[in-house]
């Protein structure tokens, strides 16, 4: 047994081939993970009925809108607070696309104080048809909502149709809301 | 082992009311720490007199080679022997309270095996992020209201995902995250089997090769 065997020969290539094999794996996790919001949970809500809910509006004491007043016409579901940095980053490019009057922008003001969610928006400007309040985050839980911003789009018959973790970007208005806009008013 | 936070802390800043996601602009990373539990101390929390949390240990070693007195050393290895019986997360604004034991240690359990929403890698347990305490409280409510621990996770998953769980449940697309390191196993275990095989057979005939390659 001078000269090694073909399958010697082989086997010193195996730990090569498994070291290339779990490099390529490793490579293979880093390019998936290569998305600025990959810590972005998927919704479970997407394609199944929004949350019923009832809630304060800010601007109105004393009044209660309700899941099913909004019925009817698509609607864009914007979690907010003044409380949260990222919400102002985002606020004017909200703003630009509620501007277009494309689908009604309802606010959800998250975990805030009334006063401060008010003087937010006398400051900054009120891009929203409407403002919801959930203070003690009871009905956020419903709605799978873990962090502000997070923007929701629900359709007329209130199914959510798409769901954003994170501040909108005007890219991600043209590149993801907008076409999935299109496709809920087409199908109406 | 409660939640109730034994030590004053003051309270915490507005903008961390709740978790926010902040993906853009320059200081985003420095954004996103106000819901993970080390920012959330302040210089008065890390005193380890008055935390007993499981950061009070490196704070400890550090404050033993400074103190040389041999009464304050005695009291910080009491503290420290006392630190993981108190470990608790920092800040609940309004502590839970359970009704007994049971119903506390049962609570203990469950939160363990599932993950915080906002950062990713703690359990609602272990975080301090807002959603988490918000979580937590109505994972007790939902306790309180006679659901059982598998009703409490499938309610949590129908609004948050699967990734709440840290046990995925055993279906079809888990099949090779569960079964996965198994096939490794058997696999690896198939190459050392043929491995020794060749060898032994190898080594019988020729027993001083001195080219051997292995």
């Amino acid at each position: 047994m001078n000269t090694p065997t073909p399958r010697g020969n082989n086997s010193r290539w195996l730990p090569l081939a498994v070291f290339a094999a779990l490099a390529v794996l490793l490579a293979a996790g880093v390019w998936l993970s290569r998305k600025p919001n990959r810590e972005a949970l998927p919704s479970p809500l997407i394609g199944k009925p929004a949350p019923a809910f009832s809630l304060p509006v800010l601007h109105e004491a004393g009044r209660l809108l309700s899941s099913d007043d909004l019925r009817g016409e698509p609607y864009l579901l914007n979690v907010w607070g003044s409380w949260c940095p990222a919400c102002r980053d985002e606020h004017p490019v909200l703003t630009r696309f509620a501007e277009t009057k494309r689908v009604r922008v309802i606010g959800f003001n998250w975990k805030d104080e009334h006063a401060d969610a008010l003087r937010w928006l006398e400051q900054f400007g009120n891009p929203y048809w409407v403002v919801v309040t959930d203070f003690e985050g009871k009905s956020a839980i419903d709605w799978g909502i873990y962090g502000a911003p997070e923007t929701f789009l629900v359709d007329g018959k209130g199914i959510v149709r798409w769901k954003f973790v994170g501040p909108l970007t005007d890219a991600t208005i043209r590149d993801e809301l907008l076409p999935k806009l299109a496709e809920v008013e087409k199908a109406r | 082992m409660s939640f109730e936070r034994k030590s004053k802390s003051p309270p915490a800043p507005l903008f961390q009311r709740g978790g926010q996601h902040g993906f853009v602009g320059a200081d985003a990373v420095s954004r996103r720490i106000p819901v993970s539990p080390v920012t959330t101390l302040s210089t008065e929390d890390l005193s380890p007199l008055k935390k007993g949390g499981r950061g009070g240990f490196a704070v400890l070693a550090h404050s033993l080679r400074q103190i040389a007195g041999p009464l304050s050393l005695a009291l910080l290895l009491t503290l420290a022997l006392a630190a993981p019986l108190t470990a608790q997360p920092a800040n609940d604004p309004v502590p839970l309270s359970f009704n007994d034991s049971g119903e506390e240690r049962r609570f203990h359990a469950l939160v363990a095996e599932l993950r915080c929403v906002m950062c990713q890698n703690q359990s609602l347990a272990d975080s301090n992020a807002q959603i988490a305490h918000d979580l937590r409280r109505e994972v007790l409510d939902l306790m309180r209201q006679g659901k059982d621990d598998a009703q409490i996770k499938d309610f949590l998953v129908a609004r948050y995902g699967e990734f709440v769980l840290y046990r995925p449940q055993v279906e079809s697309k888990t099949w090779l995250l569960w079964f996965g390191p198994a096939l490794v196993l058997l696999a690896g275990g198939f190459v050392v089997a043929r491995i020794v095989r060749q060898r032994s057979a190898a080594s019988t005939p020729a027993p001083n090769d001195d080219e051997q390659e292995w």
